[in-house]
């Protein structure tokens, strides 16, 4: 059984609907990760998840039980679950009363409470700084009190909203490493929402695409990364080239692609005729003066239309009868003397092709 | 020169600890306090009650209570003297003109400031601190105890504005006190009634003593407000 279920969940704002026919099911032990841009309603699922607010429809079985309108029944399955809020927020008390305030709202004996706080404070490494102000902690240090805190009632299901947003990479690399602690420690089941597809796939065992309040997909990370589902996700997990086209011929698993009159070939079944996106990642593609004698079927003669240097890597459009992008380093766009408007060619193989239907 | 001859008069009498100046400004201390602390007993929750709660009118409520935060002495002692006269709703009580009256009286009086400078004080606090307080399973009333406490120090700067409101005010003291002389005198009402018989001495040394608790007053508030 699964220990968080949530049935046509919706929720909405002012008359706009924020989250739309949301089923999720996270199992005991699992790690879960709600990836989605900026605005795609992470924190206002993992909201009604903790209960803190009500939806406009349907239904949260945690651990079988429906979590009715009941203040009563509510909180006390609030309190078999923490969550980490997006902001982390510390109390402004000491280190250690921060953490102890969550054992002393359920009426943990004192005893027992000093011996898990030290616990969790040795855990998260924060002993030496257990009588500071938690006011008067970095930004890094914030985050892990927040986490420590919400640990030290040891939650059957972990929450946790972006918990390395607006962190340095250092404090980040820290915080990552504390999760997986939990994770390997306690088997704490998580469902954590970041936009940081890369960090999902460190941490969660499987993945939820949540693109304006639905998901989209949902799946190992590898999964989405070689097949997402539709237009929606392909973009979120880096395909950035997404190809408007026509199955001109199918044949064993390959097909022609007919794009504004070029041809490119891809691995499909789609019979011809069917309307389909070509997907392409940009570090996908190559560039070279001449006609590739690669292997890779589809080589087009095109023009650069655009570069962008951002640090060590330089982005590139080509025209090539359609529009292409594509990544370099800096350095070689440097050594190639990649500039506006020259000829080049740029190249793909058929199994870098991604093939959607178009809807 | 009378002004000075008073001063030294009156400081002879604060300094010898003379018996109807500590009387009196003991009385007033016991009085003021008593209304502070009945009436935060009231507000802090209240006031909680308020800010967490959600109605139609809340807006107006708040604005209406920070109307009544300079609503004049007077007009309250008149309404707590018709109140507890003999023919009043509570004149059965017979409290007119003792200090239990005066308290009910400035309680009253620094009920608006209390509930209005606490639902402020609450309302300073990060939005995000409850949440974070129910997130980590605190029920509703705990949830309002630890916001209470996170604006502890603003709410207490209330409290000691309620005081400081209290000790100071005459019109309420006079009008449902009396100034009847060992039982309901205080500092106020003793320095607006035995000037204008002629006692300098003690006006002004009850004057100095209800400067410097102000003065007081305002140095704890100081020093909170800084935290
Ligand atoms: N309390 C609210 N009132 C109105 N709109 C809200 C509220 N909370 C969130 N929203 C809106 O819901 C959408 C999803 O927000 P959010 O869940 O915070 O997204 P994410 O966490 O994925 O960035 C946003 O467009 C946001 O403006
Ligand atoms: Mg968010």
């Amino acid at each position: 059984m699964s220990l968080v279920k949530t049935v046509a969940l919706c929720q909405r704002y002012e008359d706009r609907d924020i989250l739309k026919d949301i089923n999720l099911e996270v199992a005991r032990g699992e790690v879960f990760a709600l990836i989605g841009p900026t605005g795609a309603g992470k924190t206002t699922l993992l909201r009604l998840l903790d209960l803190l607010d009500t939806p406009a429809s349907g239904s949260i079985y945690f651990d079988g039980l429906e979590a009715s309108r009941s203040d009563k029944l509510r909180l006390k399955i609030r309190r078999r679950m923490s969550f980490v809020l997006q902001k982390p927020v510390v109390f402004n008390t000491s280190v250690y009363d921060n953490i102890a305030y969550g054992l002393k709202w359920r009426g943990l004996a004192r005893s027992s409470l000093q011996q898990r706080v030290h616990r969790i404070l040795d855990m998260v490494g924060l002993s030496n700084g257990k009588d500071r102000n938690a006011r008067t902690l970095s930004g890094g240090e914030a985050q892990r009190v927040a986490i420590a805190r919400a640990i030290a009632t040891e939650p059957e299901l972990l929450l946790l909203d972006e918990p390395t947003a607006n962190l340095d990479p250092n404090s980040t690399a820290r915080i990552e490493e504390l999760v997986s602690d939990i994770i390997q420690q306690h088997n704490t089941t998580i469902i954590m929402a970041t936009h940081d597809i890369a960090q999902g796939q460190r941490l969660a065992d499987r993945m939820g695409v949540l693109i304006n309040g639905e998901v989209h997909q949902i799946g190992a990370a590898t999964e989405l990364f070689t097949s997402p589902e539709n237009k929606e996700v392909a973009r979120f997990v880096g395909m950035e080239n997404i190809i408007d086209g026509v199955v001109a011929a199918s044949e064993a698993g390959l097909v022609s692609l007919d794009i504004n009159g070029k041809s490119i070939e891809a691995l499909s079944d789609y019979p011809a005729g069917a309307r389909v996106y070509a997907c392409i990642r940009p570090e996908d593609i190559t560039l070279s003066p001449s006609s590739a004698p690669s292997s890779a079927r589809n080589s087009f003669r095109g023009r650069i239309t655009r570069l962008t240097t951002v640090g060590a890597l330089t982005r590139i459009e080509i025209d090539c009868g359609f529009s292409l992008i594509t990544v370099v380093t800096t350095q070689s766009a440097q050594e190639m003397d990649l500039t506006k408007d020259k000829p080049l060619y740029a190249t793909f193989k058929a199994t870098a092709v991604h093939v959607l239907k178009r809807g | 020169m009378e002004l000075w001859h008073g001063l030294i008069k009156a400081i002879e009498l604060i300094i010898s600890l003379d018996p109807e100046v500590m009387e009196i400004a003991g009385r007033s201390l016991q009085i003021s306090v008593a209304a502070t602390v009945l009436a935060s007993l009231i507000c802090l929750p209240l006031a909680s009650l308020i800010y967490f709660s959600h109605f139609p009118g809340k807006r107006a409520l708040i604005n209406l209570i920070q109307t009544f935060f300079s609503i004049p002495t007077v007009a309250i002692g008149l309404f707590v003297f018709i109140l507890f006269s003999r023919a009043g709703p509570m004149g059965g009580l017979n409290l007119l003109f003792t200090p239990t009256v005066m308290v009910i009286g400035q309680m009253i009086l620094i009920t608006p400031i209390l509930l209005g400078l606490t639902i402020s004080a609450l309302s300073g606090i990060d939005k995000a601190i409850p949440d974070t307080a129910r997130s980590l399973g605190a029920s509703q009333l705990q949830t309002a105890t630890v916001v209470l406490r996170e604006a502890r120090f603003a709410v207490v700067a209330a409290v000691i504005m309620g005081f400081g409101r209290a000790i100071s005010e005459v019109g309420v003291a006079l009008m449902v006190g009396g100034n009847i002389k060992g039982f309901t005198r205080v500092i106020t009402t003793a320095i607006s009634l035995e000037t204008s018989k002629g006692d300098l001495e003690l006006s002004i040394a009850l004057g100095i003593i209800l400067i410097t608790i102000a003065l007081l007053v305002n140095l704890v508030l100081n020093r909170i407000q800084q935290r």
